[in-house]
């Protein structure tokens, strides 16, 4: 048998052994890539591989391949894969995979366990990865008869991608992979998804939200990521549109409306924009858009848009009133519901709150960071305002956690949906290298671009070496500011400037690019930026830029965590600050 | 307050624990929950009684359908329904002052189910408050607690109101934030 021949026609009943049926039912559920690494409880399944047109990558941490499962999942909105060996391999799969729940990402884990003969008797490697990932998974299944095989891992696949998604867990003993059964991939078919019986859309509710939409003086829309599940991106737009109602976006939210659409005033929340933040507490109503009112949001709930009324359009009941009580739930699928919504609305003039806010952004723009003038240093912002601009908004970005990962958010405007790939309530650092390499095995003739701090993609960084293997083009962009920025700034603010154990000692990342023969530079000063960013993108192969950035730089505004939404920090602003023409 | 959901579970292993697991998440005290066979065949019927705040009702319910295992989840918490715990308690007794645990017995309705020269076993059947009744009343005595063996609430809702009812006759059965469209049916109030 040879590898791309289909073996095993999903009608034609065959016997096969347990790590053939595993590989058989993910070619069967179009499954083309799976990130992985190999160890004894999972060498059934490794064995078999060939045989199946599969393409494994080989991470080198079990971290990075569920990281990569996930970024290849956030990009292609397909569900991605990872598969590690019994115990560590297991157990180091746990931090991607909690970054997957908390973000609502489809994915499938598969993992090898001891022979179902010694499970429970602590065996080499055996460890209870079920029991772990528990409380991180949407649903996990412990299998161990190769029977049991196919139909689990078809129930994960449609568990994670159906109603609000998530990662799905399938440990499979060695002994399941070794025995043999008959392989029936249609007999396998989970029995039809029931969506969650508290969902609740009717006409009454419809109306009632819809006469709140229609009274409304200061509607925002509130917009995230369930706007990319849901593929509701049309829906939003012309619900903003036809009633004139200006959008804050969440962070997970950026890319599923267009960053210059001219009714998105800009992300909302802790970094948010100030005139967003200030536009959701002068609102009278808050229509929010699967996003799930985060404490990063909200600021506190006592103080958050207090004169709003809500409607909140979620697909999840347990989202209703956990953080914020709203006025009207529509609990449904948020495309479903807009297009149920939009009928009721004919339209509305909007344009004395547009104004307001258009008004309220006062100094903001002259506080802003690009229009710095520029004396020689490089300011994270730049960079991000600069990628921006030479790479057109198109790239896939993936970023990582930190002060860099605002910035992104900040500077860099997604105009495209499933263009920003990063953790978000979870804030996993070490999440953007391998991430990238997922979404650029989803989006191969796309530019993606890695966006990391010095502290955290020192946590991942050993997947330089999976993107030497794969040759992958793909561009990183290290923000080296020699502290774990976010962290540091926060005990700028907060703890009297004690730097206690942020200050970072890194190794020369461009001569780390170059141990993995990956091509580098570094840039000090603005003016270079350009030059070798377009190196970088003329290069036929992977490019790392070490960005040596102002070290001691803040993230603004900030709303500090306890506080309301509009008692923001704002960038001091000593010294009258001057537009540049370069940004004008 | 106390919120008592009965819940509809598949008949596998782990799942008791997701159960355990999904309150544990939440920050949510589990006061009692008991297990067993339900008439629906597969399927293991649970009484969960937890300690959490007023509005906690709706997200506990919804978090307990996300569970695949789980297939049904009634709240009955301040409906109409019959309630009953059941406990086994072991007592110092001897030939000397054995009747008067006798005759507590009659006055509680429970019963004696094993007697030995030193201690007796008694069985009662009811609500919480009659339970802790007699266990107060025995420590009053010369006759020492030495075990007590509680199988937590079991809950039923009084007439035909399983939300599979209600669902089946098109009721809605989605709490609004009101109780008000919960005893959607007359109810038959009886005396515990
Ligand atoms: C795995 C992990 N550990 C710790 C943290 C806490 N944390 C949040 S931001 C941050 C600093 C990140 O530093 P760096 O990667 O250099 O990015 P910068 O903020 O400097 O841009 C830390 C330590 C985290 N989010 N994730
Ligand atoms: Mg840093």
């Amino acid at each position: 048998m040879t590898h791309g021949q289909s073996e095993f026609h999903p009608e034609v009943l065959t016997r096969l052994t347990g790590a053939e049926i595993l590989w058989a039912t993910l070619v069967g559920e179009s499954v083309t890539d799976v990130f992985g690494y190999p160890g004894g409880a999972i060498l059934p399944a490794y064995d078999a591989l060939r045989k199946f047109p599969i393409r494994h990558i080989l991470v080198r941490h079990e971290q990075g391949a569920a990281h990569m499962a996930d970024g290849y999942a956030r990009a292609s909105g397909k569900v991605g894969v990872a598969i590690a060996t019994s115990g560590p391999g297991a157990t180091n799969l746990v931090t991607g995979i909690a970054t997957a729940m908390m973000d609502s990402i489809p994915m499938v884990c598969i993992t090898g366990q001891v022979s179902s003969k010694v499970l429970g008797t602590d065996a080499f490697q055996e460890i209870d990865i079920t029991g772990i990932t528990l409380p991180v998974t949407k649903h996990n299944f412990l299998v161990s008869r190769a029977e049991e095989i196919a139909p689990a891992i078809r129930a994960a696949f449609q568990i994670a991608q159906s109603g609000r998604p998530g990662p799905v867990l399938v440990d499979i003993t060695k002994d399941a992979q070794q025995a043999t059964a008959i392989f029936d991939f249609a007999g396998a078919k989970p029995r039809a998804y029931a969506p969650h019986p508290m969902l609740h859309c009717n006409d009454q509710k419809l109306h009632q939200a819809a006469e709140l939409i229609r009274k409304a003086e200061r509607p925002v829309i509130l917009a995230g990521h369930g706007i990319l599940q849901a593929r509701a991106g049309e829906q939003v737009r012309s619900l903003a549109e036809r009633m004139q109602i200006p959008i804050g976006m969440t962070l997970l939210g950026l890319g599923a409306f267009p960053a210059s659409h001219p009714l998105n005033m800009g992300m909302m929340g802790m970094h948010g924009e100030s005139w967003v933040n200030q536009a959701i507490q002068e609102a009278d109503l808050l229509i929010a858009c699967g996003m799930r009112f985060d404490d990063r949001v909200i600021g506190t709930p006592a103080t958050y848009a207090t004169k709003a009324k809500k409607i909140h359009i979620e697909i999840d009941p347990a989202e209703i009133n956990k953080n914020i009580a709203v006025d009207v739930a529509l609990v449904g699928d948020l495309r479903e519901v807009l297009e149920q919504l939009l009928p009721l609305l004919p339209g509305r003039d909007g344009s004395a709150w547009l104004r307001l806010i258009e008004a309220s952004k006062g100094t903001a723009a002259v506080r802003d960071i690009r229009n710095l003038p520029d004396s020689g240093h490089l300011y994270a912002a730049h960079v991000m305002h600069d990628l921006w601009r030479i790479t057109e908004g198109r790239a896939i970005v993936a970023t990582d956690v930190g002060q860099h990962q605002m910035w992104e958010a900040q500077y860099y405007h997604h105009d495209f949906p499933r263009t920003l790939i990063t953790s978000g309530g979870l804030g996993t650092m070490g999440f953007a290298l391998p991430a990238g390499i997922g979404a650029k095995f989803a989006c191969p003739d796309r530019e993606v671009w890695v966006i990391a701090g010095d502290g955290g993609f020192q946590m991942t960084a050993s997947e330089l070496a999976t993107i030497a293997q794969e040759k992958l083009k793909i561009h990183i962009a290290v923000i080296n500011n020699g502290y774990l920025g976010m962290v540091r700034q926060w005990q700028e603010f907060f703890y009297e400037r004690n730097y206690q154990s942020t200050p970072l000692v890194s190794p020369d990342f461009v001569k780390l690019a170059d141990a993995h023969g990956i091509r580098g530079a570094a840039v000090r000063k603005r003016a270079e930026l350009e030059n070798v960013v377009n190196e970088a993108r003329a290069h036929d192969g992977p490019f790392l830029i070490n960005f040596m950035v102002e070290q001691e730089d803040s993230v603004y505004p900030m709303i500090p965590a306890g506080s309301a939404l509009h008692e923001m920090i704002r960038r001091p602003d000593q010294n009258p600050l001057i537009e540049t023409p370069q940004d004008s | 307050m106390l919120h008592t959901f009965v819940a509809y579970v598949e008949d596998k292993p782990g799942v008791l624990t997701r159960v355990a697991s999904l309150f544990r998440r939440l920050n949510i005290n589990i006061i009692s929950l008991t297990v067993g066979r339900s008439e629906r065949t597969g399927y293991s019927r649970m009484t969960i009684v937890a300690e959490a705040s007023d509005q906690a009702g709706h997200r506990i319910r919804a978090s307990l359908y996300k569970l695949e295992d789980v297939a049904e989840v009634d709240d009955i918490s301040g409906i109409s329904a019959v309630t009953r715990e059941l406990a086994l308690i072991k007592v110092a007794a001897n030939a000397e002052n054995r009747s008067g645990v006798f005759e507590l017995a009659e006055v509680f309705r429970a019963r004696i189910v094993d007697l030995a020269p030193e201690s007796m076993m008694i069985e009662i059947t009811g609500v919480e408050s009659k339970i802790e009744g007699l266990i107060q009343v025995l420590n009053e005595r010369e006759n020492r607690v030495l075990e007590v063996c509680r199988s937590g609430k079991m809950t039923m809702r009084r007439g035909h109101h399983t939300s599979r009812v209600l669902r089946a006759m098109g009721v809605s059965s989605e709490p609004s934030a009101s109780d008000s469209d919960r005893n959607v049916l007359p109810t038959v109030e009886e005396p515990e």
